[in-house]
């Protein structure tokens, strides 16, 4: 985006990391502003019956919960969807960014770094968020979408754990950066992959298992909450 | 080990240098946070500080004094003038160690200083840490050495330490004649004055090193944070014998040129323990029952102590230093008023080199206030100021041996030291060579965005420090011949070092006779409080 020559790249989960709310704030946006009354009634039920299978999901498999999560989506229009993403965007993720992540994202472009979001959301509601924090590129999941509608499928491969660690990897051949000078910055132990993959992994606000796994790696910890 | 109650006198009172004899008492050696005593071979050369110097009787009178009678200035009242913009830049909690006994120094000044401000009409006042690339003081810290009523008037917009990654925060003043670039806070060349208050505890402070290094930042240090100019240097606690120095002075020059800096310089006196703890600043000689007393009890103490609390209670005792000289005005003839008073203070003669040296590491280096002494701030102690506590010719012979005791714990602290730990487990397992790391990884850790992020919001050093503290024992390194460590918890991080490693003193003493010969001659610095050697032949 910036056009610039860059030879290390800095990946950044965002839900989490960079802002406080994750991929249920989103969805439960777009929900709420469906439209109509049976339609939001409709969806906040199945959402609520869901949860526990969520939940247990979220807890086991970050994967497996991706793709059961984005199955609440069928139905969405497309259109609908990059319509409320600004308003999303403005309400919900702006004012959920974390104190500190301006700062590290503006150190990591001092460094010379291009700054690349690499998350589990979708990449309609991430885009604006990238453009408000500079991000030069995103790594999003993306939906399916067949004639505007989405199928409530994720277009493989769904990016999360062992597969963000591929797709940085391929996305650093792919624009000349080196893994090994690169920075990855996740708050999840589902991300070790994606942390382990480049040469300076650095965990923020990370949880008591990330934390023990920083510890036993060296790997610098940040809290920018 | 013969029982406490052996203890006698036996020695010149006057002599800071005391041979052991046969009826000499075992001697007190700190390993990190524990106390050893050690019987150590007849005929071993103890080498004791000089007494502390007797303290200013009115340091406020003194201060007064100083800045009414300045070297080479007019008084600091005639350069205040109504609607100036004043930034006073303050010497950082690595001085002096332990931590003083509150009023510190800088506070006493603080509150003369900032008075005459007022009663001058000026009211633009910025009190600056002059932390350079060290972590920056907490809030806590920093109300500490100012006292509560400074900190609650300036704190947080008007009292701040330096920010040395600040984007538009560093002014490039220009480069010295052999290329060194001078870049300081921008806060200070906006000022219209500067003063800086300065804590002289060892002769490497002070003078240009002050502002020059203080605020400035890493492009600023790489003129003389470097493993050349540290290997050109005999010491770096004898200026005119310091590379490092001399750098300093040709960067201190061309600021002098641009900013108008007002320096008042403080010496210090060596009194670090007194009351209960009083017995660690005595010979072993002169220990009394209540000594003998205190000294079982705190060693049967540490010995069961964990670790956490032995730290704990070893960093929450301040030191009883006494001021002994205050002095202000131009930097060069204030640092040289302060410099002589606080040589009078650390250095003892003694007459030619060792061929073995014993040294004891305490708790505590300039870089762990209130944290670990982790492994590469053991090796700054003993490569580094252990060994250039000296005026030009080191205690230590070329090729010599020192034995260090440490238990050398591979522990870091993340909050203060995150960048320590990549380096000393990432970098020193390929290689010990200065010059390797410094160009090939120096950069790539000053310019870590999480250690740069680290350092300005958090509380640690930056991430260049690591490879400065590897610097600073470079000519240590390069002189020494064997380093032993003993009563290490592990075998790797002395072999990280490049160090060997003994369980006992006496075993170490084996090793380093097998290697020096059987007729070596052996000192012990006698730590603390600390003491420096003028060696003569």
């Amino acid at each position: 985006m910036h056009g610039e020559k860059f030879e290390r790249g800095a990946f950044f989960d965002v839900d989490g990391t960079l802002v406080s709310t994750n991929v249920v704030h989103a969805y439960a946006h777009y929900v709420f502003n469906r439209g109509t009354f049976f339609g939001i009634a409709r969806r906040v039920l199945e959402g609520l019956a869901m949860a526990p299978i969520y939940a247990i999901a979220d807890t086991y498999n970050r994967k497996v919960f991706n793709e059961l999560f984005y199955r609440a989506y069928e139905g969405l229009s497309e259109d609908r969807l990059i319509e409320l993403a600004d308003d999303l965007n403005d309400k919900v993720l702006a004012p959920a960014i974390y104190p500190g992540a301006r700062d590290i994202i503006d150190e990591c472009r001092r460094a010379g770094c291009k700054i690349i979001f690499c998350t589990g959301a979708i990449d309609i509601t991430m885009k604006p968020l990238a453009k408000l924090l500079g991000a030069d590129d995103l790594i999003a999941n993306s939906l399916q979408f067949v004639e505007g509608f989405a199928t409530g499928k994720v277009i493989p491969p769904i990016v999360e754990g062992a597969h963000k660690a591929r797709r940085i990897r391929d996305y650093c051949i792919e624009h000349g950066l080196k893994l090994d000078l690169s920075h990855a910055y996740s708050d999840s132990m589902s991300d070790y992959p994606m942390l382990a993959v480049v040469g300076r992994p650095t965990a923020v606000n990370a949880d008591a298992a990330l934390r023990r796994t920083a510890r036993a790696y060296e790997w610098p910890l940040l809290d920018l909450r | 080990m013969r029982p406490l109650d052996h203890l006698r006198k036996s020695y010149d009172e006057d002599s800071q240098v005391v041979l052991q004899d046969k009826d000499s008492p075992p001697r007190m050696l700190f390993s990190g946070e524990q106390i050893l005593l050690e019987e150590v071979p007849v005929g071993t050369r103890i080498i004791f500080p000089n007494p502390p110097v007797e303290p200013l009787a009115n340091v406020r009178a003194a201060i007064r004094f100083a800045l009414n009678h300045p070297e080479e200035s007019e008084p600091l009242h005639a350069k205040l003038t109504p609607g100036m913009k004043v930034l006073i830049a303050i010497d950082d909690i690595s001085l002096p160690l332990p931590p003083m006994r509150t009023p510190d120094v800088r506070q006493l000044i603080l509150e003369i200083v900032l008075q005459l401000c007022a009663d001058s009409g000026v009211d633009d006042v910025h009190l600056m840490v002059a932390n350079a690339l060290h972590r920056r003081m907490t809030d806590a810290e920093m109300e500490r050495m100012v006292g509560s009523k400074i900190f609650a008037a300036y704190h947080p917009d008007h009292y701040t330490n330096h920010d040395a990654e600040e984007p538009g925060g560093i002014v490039e003043l220009g480069v010295t004649e052999v290329g060194e670039r001078v870049r300081i806070s921008k806060r200070a060349t906006d000022a219209d004055l500067v003063i800086y208050l300065n804590v002289n505890f060892v002769p490497m402070d002070g003078g240009h090193k002050s502002v020059g290094t203080g605020l400035t930042d890493y492009l600023g240090l790489r003129a003389h944070h470097t493993p050349h100019a540290i290997r050109a240097s005999k010491s770096y606690m004898e200026p005119k014998h310091s590379a490092l120095h001399s750098s300093v002075d040709r960067i201190g020059k061309i600021i002098d040129e641009h900013v108008d800096v007002f320096h008042i310089e403080t010496a210090l006196n060596n009194r670090m323990f007194d009351g209960p703890m009083g017995f660690l600043g005595k010979r072993e000689e002169d220990f009394g029952e209540m000594d003998r007393a205190a000294l079982g009890a705190m060693r049967f103490m540490l010995d069961r102590a964990p670790r956490e609390l032995r730290r704990k209670i070893f960093h929450s005792v301040p030191a009883a230093y006494g001021v002994i000289a205050v002095a202000a005005g131009k930097t060069e003839p204030t640092h040289a008023k302060i410099l002589e008073a606080c040589q009078r203070q650390c250095f003892v003669k003694v007459k030619g080199q060792a061929d073995i040296l014993i040294a004891g590491i305490p708790f505590i280096s300039p870089y762990n206030v209130n944290s670990i002494l982790n492994p590469l701030l053991v090796q700054v102690m003993a490569n580094g100021y252990f060994f250039n506590m000296n005026r030009g010719t080191p205690l230590i012979k070329e090729g010599g041996t020192l034995i260090v005791t440490h238990p050398c714990s591979d522990e870091f602290d993340p909050v203060q030291h995150p960048s320590y730990i990549e380096f000393f487990h990432r970098l020193l397992p390929e290689t010990r060579d200065a010059l390797v790391l410094h160009k090939k990884y120096e950069e790539e850790f000053a310019r870590n965005p999480s250690y740069v992020h680290l350092y300005r919001k958090g509380n640690a050093y930056h991430g260049a420090h690591p490879f400065y503290m590897w610097y600073w024992g470079e000519n240590g390194r390069q002189h020494m011949g064997q380093v032993i460590a003993v009563g290490t918890d592990n075998t790797h991080v002395p072999e990280l070092l490049g160090w060997e490693r003994a369980d006992t003193l006496a075993e170490a003493i084996d090793m380093a006779r097998g290697r020096q010969g059987r007729t070596a001659n052996i000192s012990l610095m006698h730590h603390p409080p600390m003491v420096m050697t003028d060696v003569t032949e």
